[in-house]
C-alpha cells in the first residue's frame, strides 16, 4: 500500500475535452430533461446517489439528457423524487427512487419512451 | 443525514438558492485539537440580523424562497451532539458564512462520508458557479477550483457526465490520498484549549483562536 501511485492531475481534464465537447451542445438544447429532487428532504432520503446513477447511467448509456435540480415542492415523504420531461410531454414524477432503479427508468422512460408506471407518483402536463 | 459531506451539500443548495456566483467551502481536521471544522461561505442575497438569527430555528423558514429550511438546523444539531456548535454570519446583499465545528473523536460523531460525490452533484447542478473547495488534514492541503476546472474544460460543461465522472474519480483519489496521510498515532491531548472552541462573537470564527499550524 506505501507504493507511490501517480495522481490524477487536475490538467488532464484538458484530454477530456476532447472527447466530450462534440455533444454538450446538443445535450443543452435536447428535449429531455432530468430533475432530481435537493432540498435537505431529498438529500437526507438519498438524492445525491440518485444524482450519481444518473450520471453514471447516462455516460454509459451515451444518452443526451440535461440534469438539473430542484429544492423542496412539499413530498418530502416520497423522497428521493426525480422528474423526467420529454419534449412537447408530461413531467412525470418517479417517487422513492434509488440508484438500483436509475438505470431501468432511463432505459425504458428515456429510451423507449415507456414510463415505469409502478414506480410513477405523479403526472403533471406540460405547459410548455 | 448519514454523513457530513450530505451537510454540507445541504448547506450549500442553501447557498445555490440564495443566488450565489462564488462558494466556497471549507473542511478543515486537526488531530491535535481533536476538532472537524466545517465552513460554507457564499456571495448570495445575504440575510438581515434577524433572518440570520433564526436561521437555526426549526420552526423559521423562509419558505417562499427557500433560503433557510431544516438543513442549519440539523447540521447545528449534529455539532452540538459531538460538543461543537454552529455559527451565522450573514450581510444582507453580501452573503453568509455557516461555520461549525466537532470534536472529531466524539462517539456521536457522522463520518465525512462521500465529499467526492458531494462536490460532483454541487457541479453538476450549477456548472457555472465559482466552487472552491479546500480540505486540510492537519495542515496538509488539498484546494479544488471550479472556475480552474472550467478553463481546463474548454467549451465542454463541467455537467457533461463524462466530466462528471472524470471529476469524481480525481477527487476520490485526491481526498484518499490526503486521508491516508493522517497521523494514526493516539490523539495528544491538546495543551492549550479545552478541544472545543470558545467563539464568544458572532464574528469571530473558531480558527482564529488557534495557533496557526503551517505543515
Amino acid at each position: 500500500m506505501s507504493e507511490t501511485k501517480t495522481l490524477k492531475s487536475l490538467d488532464d481534464l484538458r484530454r477530456l475535452r476532447e472527447e466530450a465537447h462534440r455533444d454538450i451542445r446538443v445535450r443543452e438544447a435536447t428535449g429531455t430533461k432530468i430533475i432530481i429532487g435537493m432540498g435537505t428532504c431529498g438529500i437526507a432520503a438519498g438524492a445525491r446517489e440518485v444524482m450519481r446513477a444518473v450520471l453514471e447511467e447516462l455516460d454509459k448509456e451515451n444518452i443526451e439528457a440535461h440534469v438539473t435540480t430542484v429544492g423542496c415542492i412539499g413530498m418530502c415523504a416520497l423522497e428521493p423524487l426525480l422528474d423526467i420531461v420529454q419534449a412537447g410531454g408530461a413531467r412525470i414524477t418517479y417517487g422513492k427512487v434509488t440508484p438500483e432503479r436509475v438505470p431501468r427508468i432511463i432505459s425504458e422512460h428515456i429510451l423507449r419512451g415507456q414510463p415505469v408506471e409502478e414506480w410513477v407518483v405523479g403526472r403533471t402536463t406540460s405547459f410548455g | 443525514m448519514r454523513e457530513l459531506a450530505e451537510h454540507i451539500l445541504d448547506i450549500a443548495f442553501n447557498s445555490l438558492e440564495a443566488g450565489a456566483r462564488r462558494l466556497r467551502i471549507e473542511v478543515t481536521e486537526e488531530s491535535a485539537a481533536d476538532r472537524i471544522t466545517i465552513r460554507v461561505i457564499d456571495d448570495g442575497r445575504g440575510m438581515d440580523p434577524e433572518e440570520a438569527r433564526r436561521a437555526t430555528d426549526p420552526f423559521y423558514t423562509t419558505r417562499p424562497t427557500r433560503r433557510v429550511g431544516l438543513g442549519l438546523p440539523m447540521l447545528a444539531q449534529a455539532a452540538r451532539a459531538c460538543e461543537g456548535d454552529l455559527v451565522v454570519h450573514s450581510r444582507s446583499g453580501e452573503g453568509t458564512t455557516i461555520t461549525a465545528w466537532l470534536r472529531a473523536s466524539h462517539v456521536d460523531r457522522q463520518p465525512m462520508g462521500d465529499m467526492a460525490a458531494t462536490l460532483v452533484t454541487l457541479i453538476a447542478a450549477a456548472p457555472e458557479i465559482d466552487l472552491e473547495y479546500q480540505h486540510e488534514v492537519d495542515g496538509r492541503r488539498f484546494s479544488f477550483s471550479a472556475a480552474r476546472a472550467r478553463e481546463l474544460a474548454g467549451e465542454t460543461s463541467l455537467a457533461h457526465p463524462a466530466v462528471a465522472r472524470w471529476l469524481r474519480e480525481y477527487l476520490d483519489e485526491q481526498l484518499h490520498a490526503l486521508g491516508e496521510a493522517r497521523p494514526t498515532s493516539p490523539r495528544a491531548p491538546a495543551a492549550e484549549s479545552s478541544g472545543t472552541p470558545t467563539v464568544e462573537r458572532e464574528h469571530e470564527p473558531p480558527r482564529a483562536a488557534l495557533p496557526q499550524e503551517e505543515n
